[in-house]
């Protein structure tokens, strides 16, 4: 663990002991082991990029779990979509405009269980100025005294105005973009 | 004697498809990215594929029918020369598409042939392995360019100067009968 997080972890801890009513949450999460990832299809070629700056505030009580709550920060200029030319481009103002728009974000709304390990998180997505509700499953697995969350979602990138101009050509990237998502939070109380 | 209908056409129909593959390269790379870049470096690779899957045919048939003997006028050195510019040739005919193939790997576009068949990637993506490759598939073109030059002229003067009828060979006459 590095000094960083045992800061946060202690700083987090003397904040959560002061809570009585706190029960089991999962907080702080562990950025090295956690991946922000995505993937697309350019010229019918399955592409992989992934995000390598994001932060995430996830509260989760296993006994509540219709109290949690989520928080996604995405620093978009991290992005890499899996080669070199597309990383100068994706930057611009047709696509990402992060000179604008520097960040997404996603703020969750409702939490609902599916089962045991599942739940279905409804919230809002932000990108480029554009915010859409949606909704996705979400897995929760438990490993030593990390707790993974984890989950894909779906998005169109049109309506988010992603690949604008000769962009939209769905021919050539198609609109459909899975993002895919694996949080590794540690931090038990 | 003439070389087989089947040699004839495979022989033709790569020729065609590196004089396209070939500006085509050239061309592309010069272009900034834009959705038409994107298209022509994937025609530009099917066909190259597409090549690589001609060339091996190629190789295949070559090896289960002999081509006709030289004529006994040209020389020794010629006949060596020749068969070596032909073994280069088709050498060069698998590894530029290969060096093409492993370079997209390495850049981190997979090839996925007519957009429907995925070429396994042999290398994982690395930027510097990514611009050896490029080097090595232009510096593989240029020989490739050189020796068709060279394989052209030597054509060109037999039929022309030699007045021999070792190019008419590839063409197809009224004298071919086999396959
Ligand atoms: C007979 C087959 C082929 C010929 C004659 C050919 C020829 C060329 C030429 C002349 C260039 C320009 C090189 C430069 O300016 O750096 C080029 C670039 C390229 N070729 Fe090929 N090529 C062939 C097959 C392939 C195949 C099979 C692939 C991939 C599956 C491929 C992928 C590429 C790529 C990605 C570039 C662009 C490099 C860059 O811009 O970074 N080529 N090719």
């Amino acid at each position: 663990m590095k000094p960083f997080y045992l800061a946060n972890y202690l700083a987090l801890s003397l904040l959560l002991a002061s809570l009585s009513s706190q029960a089991l949450e999962y907080r702080g999460l562990l950025a090295e082991q956690s991946t922000l990832s995505f993937t697309y299809r350019q010229m019918g070629v399955p592409m992989k990029g992934d995000f390598s700056r994001f932060t995430a505030q996830i509260a989760y009580d296993p006994a509540q779990p219709t109290t949690a709550s989520a928080r996604f920060e995405v620093d978009l200029k991290s992005i890499d979509v899996g080669y070199s030319d597309g990383n100068d481009e994706i930057l611009k103002a047709d696509w990402l405009d992060t000179s604008k728009y520097p960040t997404a974000h996603f703020i969750s709304k409702e939490i609902t269980p599916l089962d045991n390990n599942t739940l279905a998180i409804k919230g809002e997505l932000n990108i480029k100025g554009k915010t859409l509700a949606v909704t996705a499953p979400l897995t929760i697995t438990k490993k030593g005294n990390t707790q993974i969350f984890s989950g894909s979602l779906p998005i169109n990138r049109l309506n988010f105005a992603i690949g604008e101009g000769l962009w939209s050509d769905l021919n050539v990237v198609a609109n459909e973009i899975t993002i895919h998502f694996h949080l590794v939070t540690a931090n038990e109380y | 004697m003439n070389y087989t209908r089947t040699a004839i056409i495979l022989h033709w129909l790569v020729a065609l498809l590196i004089f396209i593959a070939f500006p085509l390269g050239i061309y592309m790379h010069e272009l900034a990215l834009s959705p038409t870049k994107l298209k022509l470096y994937s025609y530009h690779k099917w066909i190259g594929v597409t090549v690589f899957t001609l060339s091996l045919l190629r190789l295949l048939w070559r090896t289960t029918h002999q081509p006709p003997p030289l004529p006994s006028s040209i020389t020794r050195w010629q006949q060596r020369a020749a068969r070596i510019a032909h073994y280069l040739l088709y050498a060069l005919l698998i590894a530029v598409p290969v060096s093409g193939w492993l370079m997209s790997s390495a850049k981190g576009v997979q090839t996925v042939w007519f957009g429907l068949l995925p070429l396994p990637d042999m290398v994982p993506r690395d930027k510097s392995l990514g611009e050896l490759l490029k080097t090595v598939h232009l510096g593989l073109n240029i020989t490739l360019l050189t020796l068709v030059v060279v394989h052209l002229l030597a054509g060109l003067k037999h039929h022309f100067i030699d007045g021999d009828k070792i190019m008419s060979r590839m063409f197809f006459s009224n004298k071919v009968k086999s396959l």
